[in-house]
């Protein structure tokens, strides 16, 4: 049962979440709806968006459960600091996380001489956006990994072991089938994030349509000149988000 | 706070009564601008809301305003033209604005009735990075293939004046990226990203790391900054609000605007 004094607080929150959301939905000219977001640049940052967050969802996969299992093992000294500073792009002002790109691989920065040197360019390129990105979306996938490893006995990786599988045997076909739910978890969230980016990408990959302007930046860009295609393309985005977080909470209450 | 320990809810609630406290304490300030509350000790605040590129002229002006005007306040906002004019018609309390270009004064006084007078002009230049690494001479040389060029995109004032240089020179530019606003432009040719971006004049004139190159046919696209003082609750700008527009107009206003590189109306 839910406390009698919870209520009114409950409903408070909720409403802070809601009611800008129906303002928003209430600022739409439905009429208009179809053909402001399947303009052609409404279309182009809403395919970039989704192309771009898919393969930095699958880079979250493939960096952030290794990150993740690596976290939850370190036992030296300095391991919570270390875990701190892979969560900072968390709670990071997007625009901070889009400089400490820059300056890292920016032409400039840390590896830019390095990169060039190669012949590799990542400023105002789709990687850029990618690397943006998968930034801002890697401690989400971290995070569900640690999560779903601490509530994790180990007993069965101990067994396994004993029977003598070698530890890649053991992470193979015990931990990572266990890990099942958490890893789609972890993705979908990190997609949502990746979707969502904003700040970074705005800072570090420049913003040209169907290269670098992602649906975020298209809706920043045309509130300067067309307010009703940002509010449309807005609350296409406000759709993804419930739809892709809502299938990952049934998942979980299913689960 | 060295007060008794509180339920959490308690807490929180008085945070939010705080929260609404402050909220009428700014309505109350603004109520105090009317010249009729003359027995208020309240200080008067005048609100002005000016495009994010006169931060540093309306800084200078506003200081003066406020020693020739003892008592007042000055309380500066600023933000993109576009992001101002909606607040303004969402009915955000200011008492002037000020913008960076008139189509987005003119959206305002259609819809509130005023009268915006232009106070300062701005034309565009070339932004290279210090040393000018890729040797820009000038607009020809923004079209080279090996030439990282950014500037503001169309829909923004400064791309579409960008837009009518270019179309006025008769040269097609091909960027690598199109900015929402100057500062981003600036910032990526300051931090060496882009060899070459379109700002206008003064931004040039505030920012580090960057030199400027002149830009052939810059007179095509002349920017026009209006202000206006706005109608408060009764309707009518407060005589406050018009000083401060009759102060960005005087001679003094107009020696801090051409120190900024800003050109006469």
């Amino acid at each position: 049962m839910l406390p009698r004094r919870l209520v009114p607080l409950a409903a408070i929150g909720a409403l802070l979440v809601l009611i800008p959301l129906i303002a928003l939905a209430s600022r739409v000219d439905w009429a208009s709806f179809w053909p402001l977001v399947t303009s052609e640049a409404s279309l182009a940052s809403l395919l970039l968006s989704l192309r771009t967050a898919t393969i930095a969802a699958a880079l979250c996969l493939l960096l952030g459960v290794p990150l993740g299992v690596a976290l939850h093992r370190a036992r030296f000294r300095g391991a919570s600091f270390a875990r701190a500073v892979v969560l900072a792009p968390l709670v990071l002002p997007p625009v901070v996380g889009g400089l400490a790109l820059l300056y890292a691989f920016g032409r400039r920065g840390l590896l830019g001489g390095t990169l060039e040197a190669f012949g590799v360019e990542i400023a105002f390129t789709t990687a850029a956006v990618v690397m943006a990105q998968t930034f801002v979306a890697l401690p989400f996938m971290v995070l569900a990994v640690e999560s779903a490893l601490s509530s994790r006995t180990g007993r069965h990786e101990a067994i396994a072991a004993t029977l003598g599988a070698r530890p890649w045997t053991v992470f193979r076909r015990v931990t990572l089938p266990a890990l099942g739910p958490a890893l789609a978890t972890g993705t979908v969230l990190a997609f949502a994030r990746a979707v969502g980016e904003f700040g970074a990408t705005l800072t570090f990959a420049g913003s040209l349509q169907g290269v670098t302007r992602t649906a975020p930046l298209e809706i920043y860009l045309a509130r300067e000149a067309d307010p009703g295609a940002a509010v449309a393309l807005g609350v296409v985005l406000v759709v993804v988000a419930i739809v892709v977080v809502g299938a990952t909470f049934r998942r979980a209450a299913a689960g | 706070m060295t007060g008794p320990r509180r339920p959490r809810a308690a807490a929180s609630a008085s945070l939010m009564l705080l929260a609404a406290l402050s909220l009428s304490a700014c309505t109350a300030a603004d109520a105090g601008t009317e010249p009729t509350s003359g027995a208020a000790v309240a200080p008067q605040t005048v609100t002005v809301l000016a495009a994010a590129s006169l931060t540093d002229v309306f800084t200078e002006i506003a200081d003066d305003f406020e020693a020739a005007h003892p008592g007042v306040k000055v309380s500066l906002s600023f933000a993109g033209s576009s992001t101002l004019a909606e607040q303004v018609l969402e009915g955000a309390p200011a008492d002037v604005l000020a913008t960076a270009n008139g189509a987005t004064m003119a959206q305002v006084a259609d819809q509130i009735g005023t009268d915006p007078q232009i106070f300062a002009t701005n034309t565009l230049t070339i932004a290279v990075p210090s040393g000018d690494p890729a040797g820009i001479g000038g607009l020809a040389d923004l079209t080279r293939d090996d030439v990282r060029l950014v500037v503001c995109a169309p829909q923004v004032p400064c791309g579409a004046a960008t837009q009518k240089v270019a179309d006025a020179e008769g040269v097609t530019l091909s960027p690598v990226s199109e900015e929402s606003n100057v500062t981003d432009v600036l910032g990526k040719v300051a931090s060496g990203e882009a060899d070459a971006g379109i700002v206008y004049v003064t931004d040039l004139a505030r920012a580090d790391g960057v030199e400027q190159v002149a830009l052939d046919g810059a007179d095509a696209a002349v920017n026009l900054y209006p202000i206006t003082s706005l109608p408060g609750g009764d309707g009518r700008p407060t005589s406050l609000a018009d000083a401060f527009v009759q102060a960005v107009l005087s001679d003094a206003g107009q020696a801090v605007l051409a120190r900024a590189g800003f050109g006469a109306p």
